[in-house]
């Protein structure tokens, strides 16, 4: 990745909806010269997605989220792969790390009721052959994902006019 | 109560910025491009470090020009990064900003009816604070043409048998313009034909955009001659610390200090400990912001120049600084019809002295959005404005 990509990728991160020619303009470049890299990085899946941050606390059908350990035996030949797959194959499941320490797998998971996300764990995760435990932690409150803080902060203290 | 008012304080003309500042106090949902000062806060590493020194109990007085430590970062910084070399305990006094800096130094070299050259448009505190040592501010005037530098020519023009001291703001607020090695030659030249004195507020050497800053004290023969007036809060993002320095001939500090000690006796030791560690661990972190303020400085030039206003392309602090003239509106009315129909305040360049009317300064230390906004509203007032 060089410098070039990396400063657009940051960009795009700030504000996925900023159009080629601002960053062109931003970065000093041609509007080409943007959506050419733009589109390499698409076609690579270097850029998978462009999502949006939504804080589910604001909408009334608000969300249950839960983090889960999960403890596996890995398969001969295809490691911890082929069971992350198992698992993130299923849609209630947000995302799935491999983690080193005293369990194999983190599992996000999200729900509309507990009851939703607790018949999960019991009826598709646990169930599975190589799971040896899970641990189930409901998340009670985001304050910050992705690197961007929920709480509406005091805004710009500065004043408004100054030499 | 006028009456008890000594005659040079009552006599300095009101701000007009302040007299803006009030304007757009009392206006809501407005975007400012009219703020001095970074978006950014100072950086966590520094934050950290003054909260650390205030749980250890760092609250007392510290030598009057300043901690020692930092006096001797601030000597090793100046010398990597503008090949300047003063020495930590004579040639360095750590004042309460910047502003304090250009103050003792205005008040050690001025005696009544000196006078003291200042290229305009610039910074606003230094003819009035001429005025009030008795000195005789004598501006001169900059021009878009020459991207508002200060040329020999001009310098030349206004210098008479009191000329004393010549301020030097570059880059410059609100023009954002700057001085390369070329264009400081002549200049250094005059100061020593005519023997002048130098104060040089190169409180936006950090911010520079493609090129680095060239310090007026490191031309040749100008270090004597010149009291450099830096300070952290533009590089570091750090206004509220109010914390600054003057360097220069050892005895030019020292007659400042003599002020000093009387008048503020030392820097808040908090601010001190802060800007050690601005200056030991911020550097990239300041390198981080000049790169935002970079993208934002293309996106507003280019924004003024699509709308049809002309714009020098600054190239250094944060301010782009486009004409108005083909509005048919002098600036004061311009501002104050872009904050009312518009909903941008921006600053009147007339309140910066001679060369300004026709101008405004504009701010880009605010967030892209705000930006893309901002000139969206201005493009809404100005468009019908040029047809
Ligand atoms: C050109 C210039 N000099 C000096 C200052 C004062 O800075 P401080 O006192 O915060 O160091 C400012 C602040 O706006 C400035 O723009």
């Amino acid at each position: 990745m060089n410098e070039l990509q990396l400063k657009i990728l940051e960009l795009l991160l700030e504000d996925a909806r900023r159009d080629a020619a601002t960053i062109a303009t931003m970065l000093d470049l041609a509007v080409d010269e943007v959506r050419t890299i733009i589109r390499d990085l698409e076609e690579r899946h270097v850029i998978v997605k462009y999502a949006t941050v939504v804080n589910w606390s604001k909408v009334d059908n608000d969300k249950v989220t839960a983090l889960i350990e999960v403890q596996i035996t890995p398969e001969r030949g295809r490691g911890f792969d082929a069971i992350a797959e198992k698992i993130y194959l299923h849609p209630e499941v947000k995302s799935v790390y491999l983690m080193s320490g005293a369990y194999d797998l983190l599992v996000e998971i999200e729900g509309s009721t507990l009851k939703e996300v607790a018949s999960f764990v019991s009826n598709k995760l646990s169930p599975i052959e190589s799971v040896l435990s899970t641990k189930t932690f409901f998340i009670l409150k985001k304050y910050k994902q992705d690197g961007i803080i929920f709480e509406e902060h005091e805004g710009d203290q500065r004043m408004s006019v100054s030499p | 109560m006028q009456k008890y008012i000594a005659p040079v304080v009552r006599d300095i003309p009101p701000s007009g910025i302040r007299k803006f500042f009030d304007l757009v106090s009392a206006s809501k949902d407005i975007i400012s491009l009219g703020v001095g000062e970074p978006d950014f806060v100072t950086p966590w590493s520094v934050r950290d470090a003054c909260v650390m020194a205030l749980e250890r109990g760092r609250t007392s007085y510290t030598p009057n020009a300043g901690l020692v430590e930092l006096r001797e970062a601030i000597a090793e910084y100046l010398q990597s990064s503008f090949q300047l070399r003063y020495e930590p305990t004579q040639q360095i006094l750590v004042t309460v900003g910047g502003s304090e800096a250009i103050d003792l130094a205005l008040r050690t070299l001025i005696a009544p009816g000196d006078e003291v050259l200042i290229p305009e448009p610039c910074y606003i505190s230094y003819s009035p604070i001429t005025a009030i040592t008795g000195g005789v501010p004598v501006g001169i005037e900059t021009f878009a043409k020459d991207q508002f530098k200060i040329t020999a020519e001009s310098l030349r023009a206004k210098l008479t048998p009191r000329s004393k001291v010549l301020i030097l703001c570059y880059p410059s607020n609100p023009t954002g313009g700057i001085m390369t090695y070329e264009d400081w030659l002549p200049i250094a030249q005059l100061v020593e034909e005519h023997d002048l004195i130098v104060i040089s507020d190169e409180i936006y050497a950090e911010l520079t955009y493609g090129r680095k800053h060239v310090s007026f004290a490191s031309m040749p023969g100008m270090m004597e001659r010149t009291i450099l007036v830096s300070g952290f809060s533009k590089a570091f993002a750090m206004t509220g610390w109010r914390l600054g320095y003057a360097c220069g001939h050892p005895e030019l500090i020292a007659a400042m200090l003599k002020i000093h000690q009387y008048t503020v006796m030392c820097a808040p030791i908090m601010g001190q400990v802060a800007a050690v560690a601005a200056l030991r661990e911020g550097l990239a972190e300041k390198g981080r912001m000049v790169d935002a303020y970079n993208q934002r400085r293309r996106l507003v030039v280019k924004g003024f120049r699509e709308i049809g206003l002309e714009c020098h392309e600054p190239q250094g602090a944060f301010y782009a600084f486009p004409s108005i003239q083909n509005t048919g509106l002098d600036s004061e009315t311009f501002a104050q019809r872009l904050l009312q129909e518009g909903r941008v305040a921006v600053v009147p360049g007339n309140v910066f002295g001679l060369g300004g009317e026709g101008f405004i300064r504009c701010s880009y230390a605010t967030s892209v959005s705000n930006l893309t906004e901002a000139l969206e509203r201005i493009g809404s007032v100005v468009r019908p404005l040029l047809s």
